[in-house]
């Protein structure tokens, strides 16, 4: 009996210790994007901005009076909901992760926060998720996003159809709660102003040949093809094919469409057309670049700047909120990113920890304007693009 | 003038885009077919057969295109198809030299065939992504058009389009030469009179002194020719993606056994009626039917009897519905 008791001891002993030398240790945050998959082009260089994120907080001394930051990554696979659910519970259970960043496409992001973040209790800054059906998931206030939820994108796009006077619309999506999502807000928008939507049809990514498609939405009729797809995948075998086949001449492009490749591979197709993507300016935007191309990437890909701005207000939360338990640091995730405070742009996070350690308050700015609304995303501003002669030419900021 | 304006929009969105997939099914069927005449079993490899001579021509029309050669309008592809031929066949040889041929010293019964032909297809399968890589590729450098429908209205005034592709055209010219060469080739020589004989009976021929081996190779090679010509084709006009091609299987498929296995002239007829059948019960017939109907019975709605993604299913709807009533498809080809 008296061994047992000892032997009990003794492990509590071993477990304090290491305990006590834990909150020395590097604060985790898992970074979940789909580095393999549709959109693998783009994720290196959103996991590279949260890669500078890091190192600028930890070059500055850390966050909780010096403590590391570590990313860990996982790959969110974008498409497979059971391995991207497979690979956060990992992050969650095994790596201990304190925060998570991401995850990339809406589908994934959806299943993750179900399965893994709200049964845990862990918090989730997506950088690029942006289905209108996230706004109301059941998420115990532990979701984020610094990407516009495409509600907001369904209607600065029926906006820009009403600004031009076109009335009726054929609409094609991606098949995936992506392209669902934003065509259904899209509709609902445009329907609202009185325009008529004449068929809204979806469309399979990765097939050859996207005639029979097209045949359908002519046969509907429109002044133009709305395309909610992908400008390597489906998004551009329909243009390709509504311009073979002179069943359209004028399109309509959301932000999954905004490529340069495509501009010059369909040149002649698009021109005339027109389309709206999430856009930033400003001196963040300015700050983020400098600092990206410093790093040796692009800051130009998509949703590099949502991924510094993810990893950076999960930091700022946490220092904010004295703690890393996301149910203690969920709620200053608002405040860090709102006024009033001091503004602080990528480049300034050092500072920023030094405000909120001395009790201060910050209003973060980021790479995007970050401005957290309704359930912790951001409101984002869009551009409003004419395509000339192979070029994107800004009309205005919506 | 509403009439005409109705039969255009039916040729550019039906008749057009459906004679140049049914020409590419009726290639990919003729392969299946020889191979089932001759060698007796359903060569499940036949599509991604077809993704590798593809996969072959794409890079010697990289290699032509690095050395500057091109064929003005055409694509350069036609010039790098010998090529891709005679790499599909070194590849088709093999195969039979290290799998098949032991199967049919055999004597083995055709579903174990079909299962080896199960494997090759996932080792194929796999050669074609690492070669190439799963991306889509686009490799149609000539001309796109023979008319855009621009142009068509233009030129006609009238209201609706008509396009017509190069690779569109193309596919189809090829499509009859090469079949016109196959039936010549099986009816008119010594060689090709062998291989029926050899389809019709394999004893009887081998008492007449037809070697075996020399008859197996030469489908082969003829299988291989088509494939690759067949991938090529479909390629130029659609684009190449290795698993696209897969997916190809399940019409060409249908289109051999609706046609008949083992005829021919049933895989070309099989082909164009699984591609017309396909479009025209995916496609939205109210504008077509707006211009021919009376303004009274215009239609309201799609008229489209099933959506677009339930394209596949319709080669399946015909395939049971020709193997219930009549097993030997409509040009009594061997029953399954």
């Amino acid at each position: 009996m008296n061994k047992l008791l000892l032997a009990t001891a003794l492990t509590a002993a071993a477990g304090a210790a290491t305990a006590q030398e834990g909150s020395g240790d590097p604060i985790r945050i898992g970074v979940i994007l789909g580095f393999t998959g549709p959109i693998e082009s783009i994720t290196p260089n959103m996991g590279n901005a949260a890669d500078l994120a890091i190192s600028e907080i930890n070059e500055a001394g850390g966050i909780l009076e010096g403590r590391m930051l570590e990313a860990v990554r996982a790959d969110s696979t974008c498409i497979d909901a059971a391995a991207a659910t497979a690979a956060a519970e990992r992050l969650v259970t095994s790596d201990g992760v304190a925060g998570i960043m991401g995850a990339d496409c809406s589908g994934v992001t959806g299943a993750i926060l179900a399965n893994v973040a709200v049964p845990n209790g862990v918090a989730m800054v997506s950088p690029s998720a942006t289905s209108p059906a996230l706004s109301s998931a059941e998420d115990n206030d532990l979701f984020f996003r610094t990407a516009p939820s495409d509600a907001r994108q369904g209607q600065v796009l029926a906006d820009i159809l009403q600004s031009r006077d076109i009335g009726q619309v054929a609409v094609t999506y991606t098949n995936n709660d992506y392209g669902k999502g934003l065509a259904d807000s899209f509709t609902a928008s445009f329907e609202e102003a009185g325009g008529t939507v004449t068929l809204s049809a979806p469309h399979e990514d990765g097939k050859a040949d996207y005639s029979a498609e097209i045949g359908a939405l002519s046969s509907a009729g429109g002044e133009a093809l709305v395309v909610l797809g992908y400008s390597d995948q489906g998004g551009r075998g329909m243009i390709q094919s509504a311009y073979d086949t002179g069943a359209f001449d004028t399109f309509m492009m959301g932000d999954g469409m905004f490529s340069n490749e495509l501009i010059t591979e369909l040149s002649n197709a698009l021109d005339g057309s027109f389309g709206a993507v999430p856009w930033s300016e400003g001196e963040g935007t300015d700050a983020f670049a400098a600092q990206a191309e410093e790093a040796g990437f692009d800051p130009a890909t998509s949703y590099t700047r949502e991924s510094y701005d993810g990893v950076a207000l999960l930091a700022l939360a946490m220092q904010a909120a004295g703690s890393t338990d996301p149910n203690e640091y969920k709620a200053s995730m608002m405040d860090v990113a709102n006024a009033p405070g001091e503004e602080i742009l990528p480049g300034q996070l050092g500072r920023a920890m030094e405000i909120l350690a001395e009790g201060g308050d910050v209003d973060y700015v980021g790479g995007t304007n970050v401005e957290l609304v309704g359930s912790g995303e951001a409101a984002g501003t869009y551009r409003e693009y004419d395509i000339q002669d192979g070029e994107f030419v800004t009309v205005e900021i919506h | 003038m509403d009439f005409i304006n109705g039969l255009i929009t039916f040729l550019n969105f039906v008749a057009v885009p459906a004679t140049a997939y049914g020409a590419q099914l009726a290639l990919g069927a003729l392969g299946v077919t020889l191979v089932y005449g001759i060698l007796r079993f359903s060569n499940f490899a036949h599509g991604d057969t077809m993704a590798f001579g593809t996969m072959a021509t794409i890079l010697a029309t990289w290699g032509l295109q690095s050395l500057g050669v091109s064929l003005g309008p055409l694509p350069t592809a036609l010039l790098a198809l010998p090529a891709g031929i005679l790499a599909t066949v070194l590849l088709v040889l093999a195969t039979d030299r290290i799998v098949y041929r032991f199967y049919r010293r055999q004597r083995v019964v055709p579903v174990i065939l079909v299962i080896v032909s199960m494997g090759v297809m996932f080792v194929y399968n796999g050669l074609t992504r690492f070669i190439i890589g799963p991306d889509d590729r686009s490799f149609d450098d000539g001309t796109r058009f023979l008319m855009s429908a621009g142009d068509f209205r233009r030129w006609t005034g009238l209201e609706e389009g008509l396009a017509i592709r190069s690779s569109q055209a193309i596919t189809l010219v090829t499509a009859i030469v090469v079949v016109a060469v196959l039936f010549w080739f099986l009816n008119r020589t010594r060689t090709g009179k062998s291989m029926r004989a050899f389809s019709d009976n394999e004893d009887l021929a081998l008492l007449s002194g037809i070697s075996p081996e020399r008859v197996v190779a030469i489908t082969w090679i003829i299988v291989a020719a088509l494939a690759t010509v067949a991938g090529v084709l479909y390629g130029l006009d659609k684009s190449f993606m290795p698993f696209t091609y897969f997916q190809l299987l399940l019409p060409i498929f249908a289109a051999a056994i609706v046609g008949g296995l083992g005829s021919p002239l049933g895989a070309i007829a099989g082909g164009f009626i699984i591609a017309y059948s396909e479009v025209m019960i995916t496609y939205a017939w109210k504008k077509v039917l707006g211009y021919w109907l009376p303004e009274s019975l215009a239609p309201s709605n799609l008229v489209q009897l099933l959506s677009t993604d339930y394209k596949f299913a319709v080669s399946f709807a015909i395939l049971v519905i020709v193997l219930l009533f009549r097993p030997t498809g409509l040009f009594r080809g061997k029953s399954v």
